[in-house]
Order: structure tokens, then sequence, then C-alpha cells
């Protein structure tokens, strides 16, 4: 409990150096909300229309005068407005992320049902062809880009077949569960054909670790059936790295997959954020990153917590 | 036959796995799906610039004219008008029936109010540089109205043909809802915008025009345009804008489908910056328009999708571009320029490019780096992000740009930008040449057509010669349809306004 405490007290700290990262980071690239708007014809502006518009964008005055704005509106809950959507940053936000975190949870599904069983299997069978034949298949899955992958899919199905989920318009979850499940199970599979491998990987070399070990072997002995062995003895204690492993790749994705949502034209976080860079919308940028980097702080903590629950050895914040 | 009993099959679980579109398009089949890569920026007609913002307000919005498919000026708001002998006065007359979205009447009132918009520098309009010539506005009754001019300005009628020229209501500007709310006068209305998402449009009953061929138009944003193409695979997209030639020229190869391609008035360019060494020399930069072999930059970079280029690219008045200077690759005569300027070894300099902006880019960069190898001139290509090119090509910060630069109807307003002294792009281009400011000022003033053409047409040899930029080509605009959609006119501009009478066949 402390040690959670102690874990929610340095956020504010990090966020803050996240905001400042940010702040400072998207301020550095060469051109303004002014030529993302109006690109090479912003030349024809003269200084007073070049003034006006930097009022409306609010880049008029000095960084630090909006950098000091921007934390104060924070402070109050207020993100600022996203220039493009012409609303709140924290709606925007809040409006796109139900899509991407369906996405993480779903591709992490995958990623463990395929990749665990695999992993194990592939353990089990140590040095044998089947054994050759997952870390082939796992190789080829974790070095295909997502976006080679995804535009197979796609084609595969238009030319091949004629169908394709409806692309363009999201449907949520609640509003339309077939719909939905249909339009984020291919980008699902794209992300969590990688995921898989990685996942096959980790737990395939986690489990060959733990099979060796002394208890392991004194499990055995003592006449454990193999499937025992497996799942009751050594699964557990392989299991902390596959955690740390997906704790990190499901952090990554709750901040948007860019590459599968551009491809599927799904309206993620990644998307947008990305967007937001090109069209140089600030205030979205910035409140997106924070918002990003605060989810990864809260499943770090979760897969530290997880630590304990997996193996009771373990004391967080002790020396 | 088991196979393909057996594909079928797969075909349908898939399908009703996947809960196929294709059942909710035929329940509203009057209503237009479309899809293109990049989503509108933004709602304000007068403030923005970008390629889909603009196809989008021109849907919604109307100027006083249009310019057809063969860039004639015809009736929009305005049913007709008149110049002045004198060529100082400019009078409309509005169409009675044009209305607003919201209902009210468009009024000689909105057109002064509009303009005055554009004019205002607190608005940081678009064009506001195209208008300078105004020097007031009379409203003699609600359906005309008068422009004074303070000079002849033949070239401010097709510049009013432009959406950064559309009339507002009045009423909008003074609350102040312009870029947040979007009421024209034109065929659509606009009933919801997603950003980078979606568009829905509606048909606008009350519209001047006549009733619109469909119901509705929706717009999805799907960013990859391999994508596009398998959504119209399978029928769940009509219509399409497409950019990258590589993905168009699949197009075709699909029974169902219609790709649409005009030649457009936008040009692919190598802007060399005459202020920098070497290039400072014109003997340096006539070698470079002599070591390029344009229709191999067009032909590798663009599949050969396109045109080799002069400066002008409107039909009517381009010169065919074999009579310009070295538009024959000639490296013997490009070598003896560069000995004769004195850079007989040749010199190092960097070429920038956007990168995607246009998919081109890149390609055109390197065919060009292998050509000017043969003369000596190492290039370096620095491919940037679209914004970060923007920065630099505004500062003039470049040795060399390969640029996509936008066209216009008239010579005047495409170039005075670059080539006359008080041009608000001049320190882009560069450039001063006494002979080029004297031509413009001439084609502006000139009412008649045939000595227009001739001004502009000595206009562009000049420049062809004088080589502060290497003209390469003008590519295709792309629209794929399915072939069940009549009545879409591509343009030289672009527009999709005849989208307003496209009907879907059953």
């Amino acid at each position: 409990m402390n040690y959670l405490m102690r874990r929610l007290a340095t956020f504010p700290l990090v966020l803050l150096g996240v905001s400042i990262l940010v702040f400072v980071a998207i301020r550095m690239v060469p051109g303004d909300s002014i030529t993302a708007m109006l690109g090479t014809e912003a030349g024809l502006l003269t200084p007073a229309q070049r003034d006006s518009l930097a009022a409306y964008f609010g880049i008029d005055q000095p960084w630090f005068v909006q950098y000091w704005r921007w934390i104060g509106g924070i402070l109050h809950g207020n993100l600022g407005i996203s220039v493009t959507y012409g609303r709140p940053v924290l709606d925007v936000i809040v409006e796109r992320f139900p899509l991407t975190l369906e996405l993480a949870i779903l591709s992490m599904i995958i990623a463990l049902a395929v990749g665990m069983p695999a992993g194990i299997f592939a353990a089990t069978h140590n040095e044998k062809l089947s054994d050759l034949g997952v870390r082939i298949v796992a190789m080829i899955g974790q070095s295909t880009p997502s976006f080679v992958l995804g535009l197979l899919i796609i084609y595969t199905l238009s030319a091949g077949f004629g169908v394709l989920p409806a692309m363009g318009e999201f449907a949520p979850l609640w509003q339309d569960p077939l719909r939905n499940l249909s339009q984020l199970i291919l980008p699902a599979i794209t992300l969590g054909f990688a995921f898989a491998a990685s996942v096959t990987r980790i737990s395939r070399s986690a489990m060959l670790d733990v099979l060796s070990d002394d208890y392991v072997r004194t499990a055995r002995s003592k006449g454990a059936s193999a499937r025992s062995v497996i799942w009751r003895h050594a699964l557990p204690n392989a299991l902390i790295p596959v955690v740390t492993l997906s704790g990190i790749e499901f952090g990554y994705l709750l901040g948007g997959a860019v590459i599968v949502e551009q491809i599927y034209a799904l309206p993620g976080l990644g998307r947008m954020v990305l967007d937001a860079i090109q069209q140089r919308d600030y205030a979205l940028v910035q409140g997106a990153v924070l918002f990003i980097a605060f989810n990864f702080m809260i499943v770090n903590l979760l897969v530290d917590l997880a630590y304990v629950a997996l193996d009771p050895r373990i004391r967080l914040g002790e020396p | 036959m088991v196979h393909l009993t057996r594909k079928l099959l797969s075909g349908i679980t898939l399908a009703a796995m996947l809960g196929v579109a294709a059942v909710s398009t035929q329940a509203n089949a009057a209503t237009l799906q479309m899809a293109w890569s990049q989503d509108a920026t933004g709602l304000d007609p007068h403030k923005q610039t970008a390629f889909s913002s603009l196809r989008l307000l021109e849907l919604i919005y109307e100027p006083l004219v249009r310019v057809d498919a063969s860039l004639q000026i015809i009736p929009a708001i305005a049913t007709s008008w008149e110049f002045s002998k004198d060529g100082k006065e400019l009078t409309f007359k509005l169409d009675s029936k044009a209305k607003f979205q919201d209902g009210t009447g468009v009024t000689s009132a909105d057109v002064k109010a509009s303009f005055e918009r554009i004019l205002d520098e607190k608005t940081g309009a678009a064009a506001r540089a195209n208008f300078l010539s105004i020097a007031s506005i009379d409203t003699p009754d609600a359906t005309t109205v008068v422009f004074h001019l303070s000079q002849p300005d033949v070239p401010i009628l097709t510049a009013m043909s432009d959406v950064n020229a559309a009339i507002v209501p009045a009423s909008e500007i003074k609350a102040g809802s312009i870029g947040t709310k979007a009421v024209g006068s034109g065929p659509f209305k606009l009933d919801k915008w997603d950003p980078n998402a979606k568009e829905v449009l509606s048909a606008n009953k009350d519209w001047a025009g006549g009733a619109t061929g469909v119901d509705g138009i929706e717009i999805s944003v799907l960013p990859d345009e391999a994508a596009i193409l398998a959504a119209m695979r399978t029928k769940q997209i009509d219509f399409a804008l497409l950019n990258d030639p590589l993905v168009a020229t699949l197009v075709p190869k699909e029974a169902s489908l219609q790709l649409n391609r005009v030649p457009v008035l936008a040009y692919h360019v190598l802007q060399l910056n005459p202020s920098r060494k070497p290039m400072t020399e014109l003997k340096v930069r006539q070698a470079i328009s002599c070591a390029i072999d344009r229709q191999e930059v067009l032909d590798t970079a663009s599949l050969g999708e396109g045109k080799v280029t002069g400066p002008l690219t409107i039909p009517a008045l381009a010169t065919d571009p074999s009579q310009l200077f070295c538009y024959k690759r000639d490296v013997e005569k490009a070598k003896k320029l560069m000995s004769e300027a004195g850079y007989a070894d040749g010199f190092s300099a960097t070429v920038i490019g956007a990168t995607g902006e246009p998919p081109t880019a890149a390609a055109e960069a390197q065919v060009i780096q292998s050509q000017l190898a043969e003369i000596g001139v190492k290039l370096d290509i620095k491919m940037m992000e679209l914004n970060v090119y923007v920065d630099a090509w505004l500062k003039g910060d470049f040795d060399m740009a390969i640029a996509l630069n936008g066209g216009r109807a008239d010579p005047y307003t495409m170039y005075n930008r670059y080539w006359t002294k008080a041009g608000n792009l001049q320190k882009v281009a560069n450039y001063i040449d006494d002979t080029l400011d004297s031509q413009m000022q001439k084609g502006r003033a000139e009412t008649d057509p045939a000595a227009r053409k001739a001004i502009f047409a000595e206009f562009e040899k000049h420049l062809a010669e004088m080589s502060p930029w290497i003209w390469l080509y003008t590519s295709y605009s792309y629209t794929a349809q399915q072939k069940n959609i009549a009545g879409f006119v591509p343009t030289p501009t672009g527009t999709l306004f005849s989208l307003s009478k496209v009907t879907i066949q059953q």
C-alpha cells in the first residue's frame, strides 16, 4: 500500500517532465499552425495577416507564456481547445480512446492466446522439428512489418473474396457490437501477429529456463504428471517475463497503432496524434502525449503489482 | 468446380463474419459513398488552401462565377457580368433565386461583406493578394454589385471563380461563425464533420442550380490509397480521389471500376535558387535545363502519367514545349555551358523535397540526381516532412527544391506572386527580371484575348530561357468511380463540383 502511494506520488513529477518535453519538441519542429493550414500559400500573407492568424492559433505569445497558460489550464482540468476539431482536447481524446483501448485488448488476447501455448509447446518439444517450425513462424511474425501484413490481408480479402469490413466510420462497441468487432478483428490480427510472435519466443525461452530448474526436477521425480509439472509448477514462474513483455507492448498499443490505424482507416489515438502533428495542432499533440504517458505509467504500475501476485517472494519497494 | 464452390462458400462465410457493408449501401442507394486519403483541414472558405478543403467547400459554398472544364468563365451566384470600357469597373448581376442554406436570399450586401472580409488583413484570407485592385464596392440594388478597381485588372474575374472568394452570409460574418458553421449557397449542406474521419453532406433542396442527382454524399477518410482501391473493389465506395499514380494505374484493371484522369494546372518543377552560387550564373541554370531529360523524369517517377510542360499549363495559352529552350536533352551543350560559366568540373548542391507531397517527389529527385551527375553536378537529396519543407521553401532556404506548385486558370494570378517585383513569393523565386515584370503587367491590363495570348507566349519563352526554375511536367488528377456512377466531369482545376449532377444508376 505504502509502495502504491509512493509510486502514485511520482506521477505528477513524471508528467511535468513529459509536458515540458512535448511542449518544447513540437515547437522545435519547423513550421507552425499557419503554414500547416495554408501550405506554401502562407507566403502570400502580409505581416498583419500573419499576426492575426497567430493570435487565432494562440501562438502569438512567447513560449513560456504559452506554456504557463497551458499548465494553468491543466490544473483546472482543461487541456485546451483543438484548433482542427474546434472542441476541447479532452473530448477529442476521450472519443478516440475506446477504439485504441479495445484494439489493444483484442491484440493482446490474440497474442497471449496464440503465443503462450505455442511457446510452451515449443519448449516442451525442444530441438525437435515441431519446435523449429514454431520458431520459424515466430521469426517471420516478428520480422513482418505491420503495413505489409495489413495490406496483404486487405488485398487478399478484397481481390480474392470481394469482402472487406466497412471502413471509414467506426462503430463503437456499445452501439453496434457486431459491426464493431468486424471492423477491429483484422487490425487486431495484424497487430496481434507480431505481438504473438514475441510472446511465443519469450515464453519458450522462459519455459526452457524454468524446466531445467531443480524444483521442476524434484516435482518430476516425485511422480507429478507432465501436465501438472508444466501447468502447475513451471508456468507461473515462466510468466514473469511474459507479463513484462505484454505490459510494455500493451503500453505502446495504448499510444495508438499508427500504421495499422492508417491502413484500416480507424480513427484511433495514433492517427489522431499523427494528424495533429502534421496540422501543428499544438494543444491536441500536447494533451494526447500527456494522456498516453499517463496510461503508460498506469500500465507499468499494474505490471509491477502483477509480479507480486505471481511470485509472493517479490516484495515491492523494499530494499 | 468443388474448388470454386469452396471458395464461394468461404467467401460467403467471410462476408457474413465481417458484416459486409453492401447491404447498407443498397438501403440508401441515393447517397454517394466517397473516399479520399487526406481530409479537409477547415471550413472557412476564405482561409483554406489544402486541396481537400477546397474540394469539400466547393460543394457547400459558391463564388460569383465558376470556370468550366475548358476554363471558360460561367455563371454561379452571378448570372452576368461586364467590364467597363476602361477596365476599371466590374459589374455583376446576381441570381435572384440564390439562397443560403439557412433560407435567406443571397444579396449584394452579402457579396460586399464577403469581399470586405477577404480584404481585411485581420481575416488572414488566402486569396487577398488577388483582390488588392478593388478600391470600393457599390451595391445599387439587392442583385447588383459594382467593383471599382484602382487599375485595369482582367485576371480578377478568374480569381473570383475560386472558392477562396466564396460568398458567405453577411450575418455569419457579423456573428463571427465562419469556419465553425458552414452556411453556403451551394448544392450540398454539411450535416456532420468528424475531422480526419468523415463528412456527411445532404442535398440542398433550395439550391438555385436545381435538383442534385444524389440525396447526399458521405466522404470517408481512408488514409491509405491501396485501402481505398480495396474498398472500391468490394463496392463500399462509389467514388474516390486518388493522388498516387501507382494506385491510379491499378484502377482500370478492375472490371467494375472506371478511372477518370485529366491533366491539371499544377506543375512539377525543379526550383533553382538563383540567389545562390553557382545558380546565380545564367549559363549554369541553362546547363541544368539542358542536362535534364524531362520525359525520363516523368516516365520513371510517375510511370509516364502526365505531360512534359513549360511554365504555362493552361491549355488555351500553353506553348508546345518542344519550342522552348533546351526541352530536348543536350548533354554536350550543357557541358559546354558549364565550362563557359567556369564550372567545367561541376559543383555540389542540395535539393529538398517533401515526403509524399507529391508522392513522386523522392523519385523525381533521384532521376534528376543521376541526370545531373552526367555534367558533374553532385546532388544531395534531403527529404523532409511537408511542414518542415514548406518552412524552408517560404524562407527561400534551399539550393534547389522539388516542388508541385498549384496552377491557376489565369497566368497572371498563377505567376505574379513569383515573377513580378512586388510578388509576395518573390523571396522564394529569388529572381528579378525586368522583362518578366513588364510582361506580367501588360498581360494584366490587356482585355483582348489574342493579344493576351501573345504577351504570355513571350513571357513563357523568356522564362524557360532564363531557367530560374526547370519546369518538368504536369500530372493528372485522378478520380476513380464505379461504372454505375454517371455524370461526373473531371476538370483541370480538380474541382468536384459536377458531383452535384452525378447520379447512381441501378
